[in-house]
């Protein structure tokens, strides 16, 4: 039984839900009218897919998207890793602003300032500028995660090793980076999706050669809203799903805001 | 506390050296010479012209004050703040107003659906951030069913036509879209540790439901709040894309104008100027909101 204050409670929320959902469906739903206007259901077809299999620039930059986000959030798990794990055990007050500064300032902030980084130095803008300035922004993350999930840990796991003899490197090997795993793997992850994700750091470090799939969405939605963009953007929205549906099972705790 | 490295006191270098390390060169240092390029001239073709010249043999500094004075000279940019920080306080405002029932619903559910309901919140704000916007564009479009509908409407009242698109408006029900999760997220955090007896007791000493909310709920969320209007505020504040995109003339934010000084007009001097001022309002956001949630911590409360 719902008193009237539940349900009103519960209608709010469920608008709120609406207003979450409505927009993404609308563009999910476009990607399959048959129809350049985006305005009324015409038909269904696959045809939108079929040409953004024939766009070209499409696909390197989807290709590109794949191999910078792989590469940071290779290097970004490894860097962040060490950081989460740095952080947990000792009080390093430069570490833990360093980790936490980037995730905090607006993101134009560290565009603007890596390209007068990298113009600096000579460096030429591409996909090595954008990997660099990626995983800059995806070490505090994967910190993070690892650092939620070392927390959540038995420290009795440990002692007990040692007491049975392990050296301190057989313990880390054997104990404590099985343990730590599904934290790494859902920064990992994480770190996979904001990377692919990410427009506006990219935005500034790309130069002009090298585009991604999010820049090559800005560029054709600054001229016009096509259907083309509702295909790419739910395909994008399918990846970004499965992954962190993956992530938040192998680590709900980080998902929860906690 | 777990020790997952034990003893040895250069494990604590080998862990932390790298990531230190590199947020040092990629992060940190960035910003410094950000605040260095404030001062200097803007090169010839764009970019930053020399900050050492040699004058007949000399090596002088070449750095200058103009590019702030530039800053206070006029009110321009001081008008373009306060109206980037009214469009940034609606926004967090809108997202509070929005995302307490939904963030007090979840906390009051059973175990079981409050995982499947914060799921829920999350997929969409992890979906990309452009396909948002762009979601919003194909919404707002003239040829849309919402501007049809409004207008059909307006006209059986002989009123004029209204353009939803490139309008404050519109850039403020985006920004609301994209950045709601991040109020939803440490509200619910808040709510859900909040002790249920706590209002049983209200009850039964005969407050009312409004009483209990404004005394007793209220009250308690408000570091959730503040954590959730810090995570709002500040993005929102160094914004371009959403202007950028459904903004038009009129919703032109401070982060317009620094991409503007570094991709089009190409003053780097002065688009480092502005980016130290948001930089540091960012800072003075953050350092209010944890000063705070100290103080109330302090009290108790």
């Amino acid at each position: 039984m719902m008193s009237r204050k539940n349900l009103l409670l519960a209608l709010s929320a469920a608008l709120v839900y609406l207003f979450l959902y409505l927009p993404l469906v609308i563009v999910v739903v476009f990607s399959f009218n048959d129809s350049r206007l985006n305005a009324e259901w015409v038909g269904f077809t696959w045809k939108w897919y079929g040409k953004l299999l024939e766009n070209q620039e499409m696909l390197t930059a989807a290709m590109n998207s794949l191999i910078i986000a792989s590469v940071s959030a290779g290097i970004a798990t490894i860097l962040g890793t060490l950081a989460g794990i740095a952080m947990h055990q000792y009080r390093l007050r430069l570490l833990q602003i360093l980790v936490l500064a980037p995730i905090a300032m607006p993101e134009i902030l560290m565009g603007v300032s890596l390209l007068v980084l990298f113009i600096m130095v000579n460096m030429t803008l591409g996909l090595i500028s954008i990997m660099l300035a990626h995983i800059t922004f995806c070490i505090g993350f994967v910190a993070l995660a690892v650092q939620a999930r070392i927390s959540s840990l038995d420290p009795a796991l440990i002692e007990a090793a040692r007491d049975l003899g392990a050296t301190p490197w057989q313990c880390f090997r054997e104990i404590t980076l099985p343990l730590l795993m599904p934290g790494i793997l859902a920064g990992a992850l994480m770190a996979f999706t904001l990377s692919i994700d990410d427009f506006v750091i990219t935005f500034f470090t790309a130069g002009v050669g090298s585009s991604t799939l999010p820049l090559q969405i800005y560029s054709m939605v600054k001229i016009a809203v096509t259907p083309e963009v509702n295909a790419v953007s739910t395909l994008l929205m399918l990846v970004t799903l499965v992954v962190i549906t993956v992530a938040s099972r192998l680590s709900p705790a980080i998902f929860r805001g906690e | 506390m777990l020790k997952t490295v034990q003893g040895k006191a250069w494990s604590k270098y080998l862990l932390s050296l790298p990531p230190m390390a590199y947020l040092l060169i990629f992060f940190a240092a960035p910003t410094l010479i950000m605040l260095f390029a404030s001062f200097r001239y803007s090169g010839e073709y764009g970019g930053l012209a020399p900050w050492l010249v040699q004058d007949g043999g000399q090596w002088t500094l070449d750095l200058t004050l103009e590019n702030w004075q530039r800053l206070f000279g006029t009110d321009i940019y001081l008008r373009l703040f306060v109206k980037s920080i009214g469009y940034a306080v609606s926004t967090t405002v809108i997202c509070m107003v929005m995302a307490y029932p939904l963030a007090l619903m979840i906390a009051r559910s059973g175990r079981k659906s409050r995982d499947l309901l914060l799921l829920l919140v999350i997929l969409p704000f992890w979906s990309n951030f452009l396909v948002r916007i762009y979601a919003w564009m194909i919404i707002f479009s003239p040829m849309g069913a919402l501007t049809r509908i409004l207008n059909g409407t307006l006209d059986f009242f002989g009123l004029g036509p209204v353009t939803l698109m490139y309008s404050p408006p519109a850039m403020i029900v985006c920004l609301v879209y994209v950045h709601l999760p991040f109020m939803v997220l440490p509200l619910y955090a808040n709510l859900e540790k909040h002790d249920p007896y706590l209002l049983d007791a209200a009850q039964d000493l005969g407050a009312g439901r409004w009483r209990r909310f404004w005394l007793i709920t209220w009250p308690l969320s408000l570091p959730g709040i503040t954590a959730g209007s810090i995570l709002v505020f500040i993005p929102v504040l160094g914004m371009f894309a959403i202007p950028d995109l459904l903004g038009g003339t009129d919703g032109i934010m401070i982060g317009n104008v620094i991409k503007q000084q570094f991709m089009e007009s190409r003053d780097w001097p002065f688009g480092s100027v502005l980016s130290m001022v948001l930089t540091v309002a960012a800072v003075a956001v953050v350092l209010l909101g944890s000063r705070m949630s100290r103080q109330r911590a302090g009290r108790g409360g």
